[in-house]
């Protein structure tokens, strides 16, 4: 329930500008809050007088009024879908199909309304549509209140954030304001008992967890790229387009964009959403070495990434860096080519399907995780590599 | 300028393991340290309160066992003017939602704010959840994953990490940051007269008594989530090396057990 304390509205209209659903008006020279609000909350976070208080009744809820599964899409501006959107909506099908329920995406951006045909048919039963020049590039004080709103009124039972920056940035915000449980990072997701299951890493991937939220709804996941497999898509599936009005007016954020600094990157492929990954350590840059992983990665098909010493060294751009502080992979095949295999290296890297690794130091960490190894020189070894693979494809 | 730090302790390694027969952590043994993104989020908020100049203050601020005041000594001797351990039994078993609700409780208690530094995620937890938790509990905008703050007046300029590279935000205060270390960044370790003199710098244990709660938010019965079980990761199969004579010999051995195991 929402309510505004018109004695204490001093009519600066910030809250009417914030509305991403347009439904707070003035009357004379106070804010009304009319028909059509989806209690979001972003007029209650920029009111300077504490005029707007929104009360949630989290507590002893019928937990029975929440279904569906919902999937928050991420594109890239108007160009096209991030793939684990795709990974989720599969792995939202296979939990609606224990639920008995249906899966619904959620598509915010500029220009992206083209997109929900593909959803569907990557296993979405509804698409919900809000479209708005202030959607056009991700930030916090626009889709947060969206989600937030959409979640208050449609009452889904699970909702599925990637764990992007993007995802990872939003998926919190919303998990505050509406008093729900979230788990981060999740790299598997299952029903048990009716409820979900999230399995995630903690302590940098040393331990696994499996985390519930029983008295709360929905249940909020952000979820690895990468990990959940996307099914195959069917042109035929149907479903529903629902179009959201958002009205969002941008000079009421209080972030403003000054510049886009996007990192140049190696190939068309992008590192996340690789199936093969050659990467190179500080061995690879101190010799100039990856102009023969830029080869391998070439003939095979993949893409170049590195560890931290790599970027540190300024060798190679961070968009590229696999580990911790960089981008999580799981390719089906990765090359780690004279990389020690720290531990912050292996938790961006192990959950690869198959990991080679080639290493001069037979101690070196790497050999740990590798299914395959290679004890030896990299500068020999690679350009045999590339010899063979040619030689078998008959490039 | 009132800017506040929040600092987690955190066992310092990565290396934990699952004791089989409890299914709970070990923990005993492992030295505490404060998290280092923490570290980096401190360190810049000391660099901007010296910019800030004449008046501007630095409270480090943590939730935890009484131990964790040692993190708290260390943001005092890294250059924090106070610092604040939030600690009490009905604290503990908070997850990310009761931990932001806590802290952001205590950092209205401290009046008004113009800045809170957290580090973008603790090492132990890796959720990167508490700080925009408790951006949205005290209705600040937040800017998560800065690498570089300038402060001029009342807007900070912030160099932030995106899926695609780097944005540059203006933000006037008050705000939430939540901070990584760039690649460059090497952390201070305070000299033994910084330490010496943090041991007389304000330092103070609040319980729940002192901030304005609502009991039923806090610790584990606050937290909608729960952890139903901890367990070690399934190790991979054990690997195979391989050993040609020559470099062209291993290459076609590598490429043959790629192929058949449809790898390639």
């Amino acid at each position: 329930m929402i309510t505004l304390a018109a004695e204490k509205c001093i009519g600066c209209v910030k809250c009417v500008k914030a509305c991403p659903f347009g439904v707070i008006v003035m009357k004379g020279k106070k804010a009304v809050i009319g028909d059509g609000c989806t209690l979001c909350g972003a007029c209650e976070q920029i009111c300077p007088v504490s005029a707007i208080t929104i009360e949630r009744a989290m507590k002893d809820i019928d937990l029975t009024q929440y279904s569906g599964v919902w999937v928050v899409a991420e594109t890239e501006g108007s160009q096209r879908v991030k793939n684990f959107t795709f990974e989720l909506l599969g792995k939202g099908r296979e939990l609606t199909d224990i639920l008995g329920q249906s899966v619904s995406c959620i598509l915010l951006g500029n220009d992206v309304a083209k997109f929900a045909d593909t959803l569907i048919h990557h296993g979405a039963d509804s698409v919900f549509i809000g479209e708005s020049e202030a959607l056009s590039r991700y930030r916090a004080e626009a889709f947060a209140p969206v989600i937030t709103g959409l979640i208050s009124r449609y009452k889904p039972c699970i909702v599925l954030f990637g764990a992007t920056h993007a995802g990872r940035d939003l998926a919190p915000r919303v998990a505050a304001s509406l008093e729900l449980g979230l788990t981060a990072d999740c790299t598997g997701l299952s029903i048990l008992d009716g409820l979900l299951l999230q399995t995630r890493p903690a302590f940098g991937g040393n331990i696994m967890a499996d985390i519930i939220c029983p008295y709360t709804r929905p249940q909020m996941a952000t979820v690895r790229p990468n990990v959940m497999k996307k099914m195959e898509p069917d042109a035929k599936r149907a479903g529903e387009k629902i179009t959201v009005p958002v009205k969002i007016d941008a000079s009421s954020f209080r972030i403003v964009l000054k510049e886009i600094l996007d990192s140049p990157q190696t190939g068309k492929v992008k590192i996340d959403e690789a199936d093969i990954i050659v990467s190179g350590g500080r061995g690879v840059c101190t010799n100039g070495g990856f102009a023969l992983l830029e080869e391998l990665a070439g003939v095979l098909g993949g893409v170049v990434g590195c560890s931290r010493v790599a970027v540190d060294l300024g060798c190679r751009p961070k968009s590229v860096q696999v580990g911790q502080s960089g981008t999580t992979v799981s390719p089906k095949l990765y090359v780690a080519v004279g990389i020690s295999g720290s531990i912050q290296h292996q938790v961006g890297m192990k959950s690869s399907d198959t990991i080679v690794a080639i290493n001069n130091d037979p101690a070196a960490p790497i050999f740990q995780v590798a299914d395959f190894g290679i004890i030896g020189d990299y500068r020999a070894i690679i350009p045999a590599l590339v010899v063979e693979v040619k030689k078998n494809r008959g490039g | 300028m009132l800017i506040i730090a929040c600092v987690k302790q955190v066992p310092d390694t990565s290396d934990v393991k699952v004791d089989s027969a409890t299914g709970t952590l070990v923990r005993e043994g492992v030295p505490a340290v404060m998290n280092p993104f923490d570290q980096f989020a401190l360190e810049e908020g000391v660099r901007l309160r010296d910019a800030a100049g004449e008046g501007a203050e630095i409270v480090a601020l943590s939730m935890g066992p009484p131990q964790a005041r040692s993190a708290l000594m260390k943001a005092l001797a890294l250059g924090a003017d106070r610092a604040i351990l939030l600690t009490d039994r009905a604290f503990a078993g908070a997850d990310t939602w009761a931990t932001s609700y806590t802290l952001a409780r205590a950092v209205g208690a401290l009046g008004k704010i113009d800045l809170i530094m957290c580090g973008l995620q603790a090492v132990d937890g890796d959720t990167a959840q508490t700080g925009p938790e408790m951006a949205q509990h005290l209705r600040l905008p937040q800017v998560t994953y800065a690498e570089r703050v300038t402060l001029d007046g009342k807007t900070l300029t912030v160099k932030r990490q995106t899926d695609t590279g780097y944005e540059i935000v203006e933000v006037r205060m008050p705000a939430l940051l939540t901070c990584t270390p760039p690649a460059d960044f090497v952390p201070s370790t305070p000299p033994f007269s910084a330490i010496i003199k943090a041991k007389k710098k304000p330092y103070e244990e609040w319980g729940a008594e002192k901030i304005n709660t609502d009991a039923d938010k806090l610790g584990l019965k606050g937290s909608p989530t729960q952890v139903k079980r901890v367990f070690s990761p399934p190790k991979r199969g054990q690997g195979v090396m391989l050993e040609g004579n020559s470099a062209a010999a291993v290459a076609g051995e590598l490429f043959q057990v790629l192929a058949k195991g449809g790898v390639l």
